[in-house]
């Protein structure tokens, strides 16, 4: 199949940036859309230009390193799917496809379409944790766990961190992320004990790495890789609400 | 038991020594006797270790700054850890984020000796499975070890909030993985890497938000500064500003994973490398086993030229599917229309006890011998069927995609094709390397004060890892083992402060700048990639599932010259000041542009099969491994002498005291 490819260049963080057209006249749909860019990548460096940057590793839907917003979409056409897993079945003969990275204020674009997500890290150290020392853990079945607990902890456990939710995000918000750890650790008599002292140390931390406020659009369920639930955030909210009025007058941060 | 084929390990030794320089020459020097492990009763081992290892209070641990690389499963853990007891920790890896560390990708589960099934289970019967497994070419030592702190490790997992399935009671559930009898794998759908991987990365950052990790994504280590004769530091390339700086500590700990990739398409992530244990290596520290290699049997096939990587489809799907090929040679039938007399389950025929759950190596080669005779399905007849049809009429298709409906979707997605109306296509695959830099008992490498840990290090899964072990180890030694044997060591300091500008840090800083240069300033035509696959489809023709003397001889004349075109021929577009992937890329395969050489001259000179290990002079009368422990009983550690020139073999005997090393039989 013959692609057009309007990739997002840009040359450093300060840089400008512009679409540049690139044509691939001979791609297969059995090519992840990672390989197209390799395909075209190679050939630019065989003409000695510079290759288009984006971030990828794992190559299997789970390392969260790929990304990248394709035709107005993050992730792509394909729901519930990284840009890894999205083969090229899912365009058409002579397509025109745009590519850029992903927008938001807390991410600085590093180069072409990579960012930097590294905020997402600094809201899991504000608290994304259970406290407990290696090496002093209780017998692991003293503490047992209903199933349904640990399965709707796991579903939201499942986050891979890809940022996909911000860039849907029309406030550029990391709420279903930070609503995403919240809700798996809460969830389990491991982590509720904690529960809150984390969730507003990490809403404090999201505030101010510059993510806006959620404002219910649902985008970022939409495009959620992993299919997080909007309602994720329901339950940050009411913890973060559950919290503040816990804890409030007691002396604690 | 028969003596292998014309190449005893006497001739090939002499051969070596006489023939250095040429293809396939080495040199043997001392054999390794002291592998610091305790003497006595090998269940009391570890813990008299334990007693022995000398302790350091928390007021010295903060003058006493680590470095580890790496944020898998083992240098999260070690980090976390380290910390935790009260050292500074400098920690780096490659990716944006320390989260997406390759572990993050391991599907199956993790193995621990609970017993919670009533199945027989027990600490002597996991280090039995895992001795086995690896085909006798593993430390009793270690093992059992291993085995011991697995139960620890499932207690601290769950205590982190790790998700793992739970049955109705709200108790722990488990399931069974190749290579074992009992259901001893514990697991979280199928995510357990990543759900422990978080675990792990949550610990550290808890340690990051204390101020005692201080984390360095998007740097990539390029040489290990070794002073007065100890490890001491790191020379790193920041990959966004191009900045190469080194960093000082009293110890470093390589957690860097597996070389895997050196095949061009393997299951590994795109930037696995060997690049840190390779640097490494020429500094001074053996690489052991470095030709075993796991070849993992249930990956989806490749589809056509513009491949990137082989996925792998979990083993634990081998619980519920079966795997066949048509009974007749060039079938070409769809599977549906191919009635049960003329399918050929061949795992269940020939290995009836273990049947589709047998390990990993045994499964891949059944797998290309049913291909090799002319009855592999799919393009190219390079695969062979995964059919879940029976589990899904005995079961339900909704209790299949509860377990395993994640893996149904990936395939679905890569192939185009639904698994739950037609079976998976499966082939191995390249997927972990059991070689890996030489450690003692302490993990520590032969260099003093450098530490290698999971995947990094070659220490205890022998010549072929069972399944859900390898996350067992990476935590094993990062949370358990680690912590002793490292403050062991450091109590032993202080030692010689490092000058910034002592000549070991000015060298090593001065050769990593010389290659980047020269990898930019090269003039060439061909794309680092072009030469990646090239190496890779010749490394996995003469040194992949099935070796012989001839390819092997054939692969050691060939890379030094593929090398030698690729330092004259690679372009790397681009300046070493900003974010440049294809230098990055081009850095790594110019490592394993040696590792593949050093690779191919250990399968030569191992003239028998073991583990993941096939050659093909060294097989019984039905086809299957085998292996000649009066010659080759022992771990092959390499020394560096120069790119090109015969490496110098060590050789650590293995001693077993408690197994009788036995021919491996799954029948």
């Amino acid at each position: 199949m013959r692609l057009t490819l309007r990739i997002w260049r840009q040359a450093g963080p300060e840089a400008r940036g512009d679409m540049v057209t690139y044509e691939v006249p001979d791609a297969s749909e059995d090519m992840s859309f990672l390989e197209l860019l390799d395909v075209l990548n190679e050939r630019l460096i065989a003409a000695g230009e510079e290759p288009v940057a984006f971030d990828h590793d794992c190559r299997e839907g789970i390392c969260g390193a790929c990304g990248m917003v394709i035709n107005g979409v993050a992730h792509g056409p394909q729901r519930a799917t990284t840009t890894c897993q999205l083969h090229l079945r899912q365009f058409s003969d002579g397509d025109v496809i745009d590519v850029e990275p992903w927008r938001a204020a807390a991410f600085p674009v590093v180069r072409d379409l990579v960012v930097d997500r590294s905020a997402l890290d600094r809201i899991v150290q504000a608290g994304g944790y259970v406290t407990v020392p290696t090496g002093s853990a209780p017998e692991a079945h003293s503490v047992p766990v209903p199933k349904a607990a640990a399965d709707e902890a796991f579903d939201a456990a499942t986050c891979i961190g890809c940022g996909a939710c911000v860039a849907a995000c029309p406030n550029g918000s990391a709420m279903l992320f930070t609503a995403a750890k919240t809700t798996h650790l809460g969830l389990l008599p491991q982590g509720a004990v904690e529960q809150d002292r984390r969730v507003p140390a990490m809403v404090a931390a999201h505030d101010a790495e510059g993510f806006g406020g959620c404002s219910n659009t649902g985008e970022c369920t939409a495009v959620c890789p992993k299919g997080i639930p909007l309602g994720a955030i329901g339950r940050l909210n009411a913890d973060l609400l559950g919290a503040l009025r816990r804890t409030r007058g007691t002396g604690r941060d | 038991m028969s003596t292998p084929s014309n190449t005893s390990t006497t001739r090939r030794d002499t051969a070596g020594q006489g023939t250095a320089g040429a293809p396939g020459g080495y040199t043997v020097g001392a054999p390794l006797t002291d592998t610091a492990a305790p003497d006595g009763p090998l269940e009391t081992r570890w813990e008299r270790r334990r007693l022995a290892a000398r302790l350091i209070n928390p007021a010295n641990r903060r003058r006493l700054p680590v470095i580890v690389v790496g944020t898998g499963l083992a240098g999260a853990s070690a980090a976390a850890t380290l910390a935790e007891l009260g050292h500074p920790v400098l920690s780096f890896c490659y990716q944006d984020s320390p989260r997406r560390a390759h572990s993050i990708a391991a599907q199956g589960g993790i193995n621990a000796a609970k017993n919670y099934r009533g199945d027989g289970d027990s600490v002597r019967r996991l280090f039995l499975d895992t001795v086995k497994g690896g085909d006798f070419r593993s430390r009793e030592s270690n093992v059992h070890r291993l085995a011991e702190v697995s139960t620890q490790i499932i207690d601290q997992c769950v205590a982190q909030g790790v998700p793992f399935a739970r049955d109705y009671g709200g108790l722990l559930d488990t399931r069974s993985f190749g290579g074992a009898q009992v259901s001893r794998t514990f697991y979280a759908r199928g995510q357990t890497g990543q759900q422990l991987l978080l675990g792990a990365y949550q610990a550290m950052s808890r340690q990051v938000a204390a101020g005692r990790v201080v984390t360095h994504p998007r740097t990539e280590m390029l040489d290990l500064v070794v002073h007065e004769g100890r490890a001491r530091g790191v020379v790193v390339r920041d990959l966004v500003t191009g900045e190469v700086r080194t960093h000082l500590a009293e110890a470093v700990v390589l957690a860097t994973g597996g070389y895997g990739n050196v095949y061009h398409l393997s299951t590994n992530a795109r930037g696995c490398n060997a690049t840190a244990i390779w640097r490494a290596h020429r500094r001074g520290a053996l690489f052991a086993n470095p030709c075993f290699t796991q070849i993992h049997p249930t990956c989806i096939p490749v589809s056509g030229e513009h491949q990137s990587k082989l996925t792998l489809m979990s083993e634990s799907l081998r619980n519920d599917g079966r795997v066949w090929v048509p009974l007749r040679k060039g079938d070409t039938r769809a599977p549906g229309d191919i009635p049960e007399a003329e399918r050929d389950y061949y795992l269940e025929r020939m290995y009836p006890s273990f049947g589709n759950l047998v390990p990993r190596d045994i499964a891949s080669r059944a797998a290309k011998r049913v291909c090799d005779e002319g009855r592999g399905v799919g393009p190219g007849g390079l695969g062979v069927y995964l059919d879940f049809a029976g589990a899904i009429a005995r079961l339900g298709r909704r209790a299949v995609e509860e377990k395993y409906g994640n893996l149904f979707e990936m395939y679905q997605r890569i192939t185009g094709e639904d698994p739950y109306r037609v079976p998976m296509r499966i082939y191995p695959a390249i997927h972990y390397t059991m070689g890996g830099l030489w450690v003692d008992y302490d993990l520590q490498s032969t260099i003093p004060g450098l530490f290698v840990i999971g995947e990094a290090n070659f220490s205890d899964h022998g010549a072929n890892r069972l399944g859900a072990s390898a996350l067992m180890q990476g935590l094993a030694d990062g949370y358990f083992v680690l912590p002793t044997t490292l403050t062991h060591y450091l109590a032993a300091g202080p030692f010689e402060p490092v000058a910034a500008d002592a000549p070991a840090v000015v060298e090593a800083e001065a050769a990593v700048r010389a290659r980047l240069e020269r990898l930019l300033g090269n003039d060439g035509s061909r794309s680092a990639e072009s030469f990646h696959r090239e190496l890779g489809r010749l490394l996995w023709d003469a040194c992949g599932m099935e070796r012989d003397e001839a390819g092997l001889r054939a692969a050691l004349e060939r890379i030094p010259e593929l090398r030698e075109e690729f330092w004259r021929d690679v372009r790397v577009p681009g300046s070493g000041e900003a974010l440049n992937q294809a230098l990055e890329k081009a850095g790594r395969v110019a490592d394993f542009l040696e590792l593949a050489e050093l690779m191919c001259l250990d399968a030569l000179h191992r003239a028998e099969s073991c583990g993941g290990h096939f050659r093909v002079e060294s097989q019984s009368e039905d086809g299957e491994a085998l292996r000649h422990d009066e010659y080759f009983s022992y771990v092959a550690a390499w020394e560096f002498t120069g790119v090109g020139a015969p490496p110098v073999l060590h050789r650590e005997a293995l001693a077993y005291e408690t197994v009788t090393p036995s021919r491996r039989s799954y029948a």
